[in-house]
């Protein structure tokens, strides 16, 4: 089962864009402490994002016709692996680079694409994703934000949506909403709009988190008069884009890497505090090995991306173990630590350590939680 | 390399040969002197001796569908290790001998020494074959035995990419049985597959069935002389596997799959007698803990992608 998951090569020409991309990196990451670049891909700073689209390390996989670099998913591992091994702050560019691109080339009309790709792909249209709801979580198909058609074929959205990735700082959001038929119509007519944040009616309220961040919010929608070209797709056909879309979202090697700031700074300190001993070396043999083995299947799932597949399940089950590990990784090493107390540790690998194992939680929350990631797998196997 | 051509017609002679029957049979003490002659007739033995030496001349990565599908159907003669023997030994210009090859790479138990003619031990460029003087754990059915006084610490990292393949196979053996069950067994008025509880095992024993397949597949890939980071990868990958997978098996066969009439234990005592063999996880943590830590300043995300590259500094 899962047989076409098999190990894969990346392609020397895109192993070879890593030293101009770490260049551009470094010079970003310089000044800034390691518990801030644990944010990961929580980072933000736009300024970055349009240094690496003027450099064209954005809009990878979208054609060179719509301003992008006509690369494809195995460019973009390279790329985010650099990125997030350096903990840079990608969060700017991040959802529009990953997902909304790839969504708007796959059924966007031609005047979406030539309006929206060209500014991806230069960093300069920032997107989020509506989906979650205040009653709608993992069970999505329950989304209630309503678009009404009309008459001049325009749209008229109310609702709500809330944990919203950076709507506070997004120019647009593709939102999941209801075009026809009501909640109990469950996945039937649900559609993809793509709404500009700056129209009247929209209100943005950020939420902060328990670490003190504010990455995500709760987005209102009061009357809010969407134009007839924000359709994306077909009417009623949202669903299957949205399950299409996560597959994008689901295998990246962000599932894999969100905790491995901490990781390395934490081999630094073993380092430099000269400890070696049997146990220690164990942990640290362990978590590389699961990283080793996790970037293998991640890779391994960006191939079926490069194959022109859909790997839905194999990317949920690459996902979960991903996710699972990035989680182990701040348990485990807060107990390596700790086990050592007369062992000085400096303040800023406290605060990493303490940054990761605070937020970890949403590493199986976002995206798709452990138990639905779990349920698409064991539909795979044929079990529902 | 895919070798449809060569792997079906061996997956066909396990299929017919080491049915569950058979091979609890011969784990029960039948002779398995015919089992042997067909896998020595059937020139599958030398699929790993080079083409000049009157071998197929296969890769380790082209042979390595063979070790997995000897893992899954839990064949209990050592073929896979005779498979390695016969090729370290020619290479090393010595003539194999006829007839089962173990290999013992420490102290501990040897897996099916005791139905091998020989054990190999040295070092992969000049291993040693001597005859095979093994003592019965006393288990049941068991077919592992302690050969003293040997050294091949130098064979492990091979031994261990060999038990990752077998684990591998058994996992994805076990997984096809596992949810099938789960998809016939009613309890409450329908199949156990449709409670969630249950599904969410299965998801994680898929899981595990898919890194063991990968992780098994990176130590395949340096060859007859893996890297010890290679070998490590492998091995503790399917290691934390082997026991995961096998108390998951167990979990959702219910009592059946204890009873000794049902396939599943064939297959879930090989994955804790090879769990344990060549190192199990925590051993092969600790020589890649050695190998991180001697490049501390280095980034994991680097270290784990150098390792794929050989010393002609092409990636392998």
């Amino acid at each position: 089962m899962f047989e076409t998951l098999v190990l894969s090569r990346l392609p020397a020409e895109d192993e070879a864009l890593r030293p101009r991309l770490r260049a551009l990196i470094d010079e970003s990451v310089a000044a800034m402490p390691l518990d801030r670049r644990a944010r990961s891909w929580q980072g933000f700073d736009a300024a970055f994002s349009r240094a690496l689209g003027q450099a064209g390390f954005l809009g990878l996989s979208l054609p060179e016709e719509y301003g992008g670099v006509g690369r494809g998913p195995f460019t973009r591992f390279v790329v985010v692996e650099e990125l997030l091994s350096a903990g840079a702050p990608v969060a700017a560019h991040w959802i529009a680079d990953r997902q909304s691109g790839p969504l708007i080339l796959r059924f966007g009309t031609e005047q979406q694409r030539q309006f929206y790709l060209p500014r991806i792909s230069r960093g300069e249209a920032l997107f989020c994703i509506g989906m979650s709801e205040p009653g709608s979580g993992s069970d999505l198909a329950s989304v209630r934000t309503r678009a009404e058609r009309r008459p001049d074929g325009g749209w008229l959205l109310n609702g709500q949506k809330i944990w919203t990735t950076n709507a506070a700082h997004s120019d647009y959001m593709i939102a999941l909403v209801r075009t026809s038929g009501s909640a109990a119509d469950r996945q039937r007519g649900l559609s993809q709009l793509i709404v500009d944040l700056k129209l009247p009616g929209v209100s943005i309220r950020p939420i902060v988190d328990l670490t003190g961040d504010a990455h995500f919010a709760e987005v209102f929608f009061s009357d809010v008069e969407v134009p007839a070209e924000a359709l994306i797709g077909e009417e009623g056909r949202g669903w299957s884009q949205v399950t299409a879309e996560l597959a994008f979202e689901r295998s990246g090697p962000e599932r894999i890497y969100s905790s491995v700031v901490l990781l390395d700074v934490w081999v630094r300190h073993l380092d430099a505090v000269g400890r070696k001993d049997a146990a220690t070396l164990r942990l640290l043999g362990a978590l590389t090995a699961r990283q080793a083995v996790l970037r293998e299947m991640s890779l391994a799932v960006t191939a079926r991306l490069v194959a022109g597949e859909s790997p839905v399940v194999e990317a949920s089950l690459t996902k979960d173990l991903g996710t699972g590990f990035e989680q182990d990784v701040p348990r485990l090493i807060g107990d390596d630590l700790a086990a050592h107390p007369d062992e000085p540790i400096d303040a800023e690998l406290y605060r990493t350590l303490l940054y990761v194992s605070l937020i970890a939680p949403s590493f199986s929350l976002r995206g798709g939680t452990r138990e639905i990631l779990r349920g698409i797998v064991a539909r795979g196997l044929g079990l529902r | 390399m895919d070798l449809p051509e060569l792997i079906d017609p061996f997956a066909r002679m396990l299929d017919a040969m080491c049915t569950p029957d058979a091979v609890r049979a011969v784990e029960g003490g039948r002779d398995a002197a015919a089992m042997w002659d067909a896998f020595a007739e059937s020139g599958f033995l030398d699929a790993l001796v080079a083409e000049e030496a009157g071998g197929a001349g296969l890769s380790l990565v082209e042979a390595a569908p063979l070790l997995a599908l000897i893992g899954a159907r839990a064949v209990p003669l050592p073929v896979g290790e005779t498979l390695l023997g016969r090729a370290l030994l020619t290479r090393a210009g010595q003539a194999p001998p006829d007839g089962p090859i173990a290999l013992a790479t420490g102290a501990g138990a040897v897996p099916l020494a005791m139905a091998a003619d020989y054990v190999l031990s040295g070092t992969p460029e000049a291993p040693t074959v001597s005859s095979c003087a093994a003592t019965a754990t006393g288990l049941f059915h068991d077919l592992d035995g302690f050969v003293p006084d040997l050294e091949g610490t130098a064979l492990r990292q091979l031994g261990a990419v060999l038990r990752a393949q077998l684990i591998a196979g058994a996992a994805s053996r076990i997984l096809e049985m596992t949810v099938a069950y789960a998809n016939e067994r009613l309890q409450f008025g329908k199949p156990i597959g449709k409670q969630q509880a249950v599904q969410q095992q299965l998801a994680v024993l898929a899981e595990q069935a898919v890194a063991a397949r990968i992780a098994a597949a990176v130590g395949v890939r340096g060859g007859l002389l893996p890297t010890l980071h290679d070998a490590a990868v492998a091995k503790h990958a399917t290691s934390v596997a082997a026991a995961e997978i096998a108390a998951i098996a167990h979990a959702v066969h219910g009592a059946i799959g204890i009873s000794e009439e049902y396939e599943l234990q064939l297959l879930t005592r090989r994955l804790h007698v090879w769990r344990l063999a060549d190192g199990s996880e925590s051993y092969w943590a600790g020589v890649l803990g050695e190998l991180r830590i001697a490049r501390a300043t280095e980034r994991t995300a680097d270290f784990i992608r150098l390792a794929n590259v050989d010393v002609t500094g092409a990636p392998a």
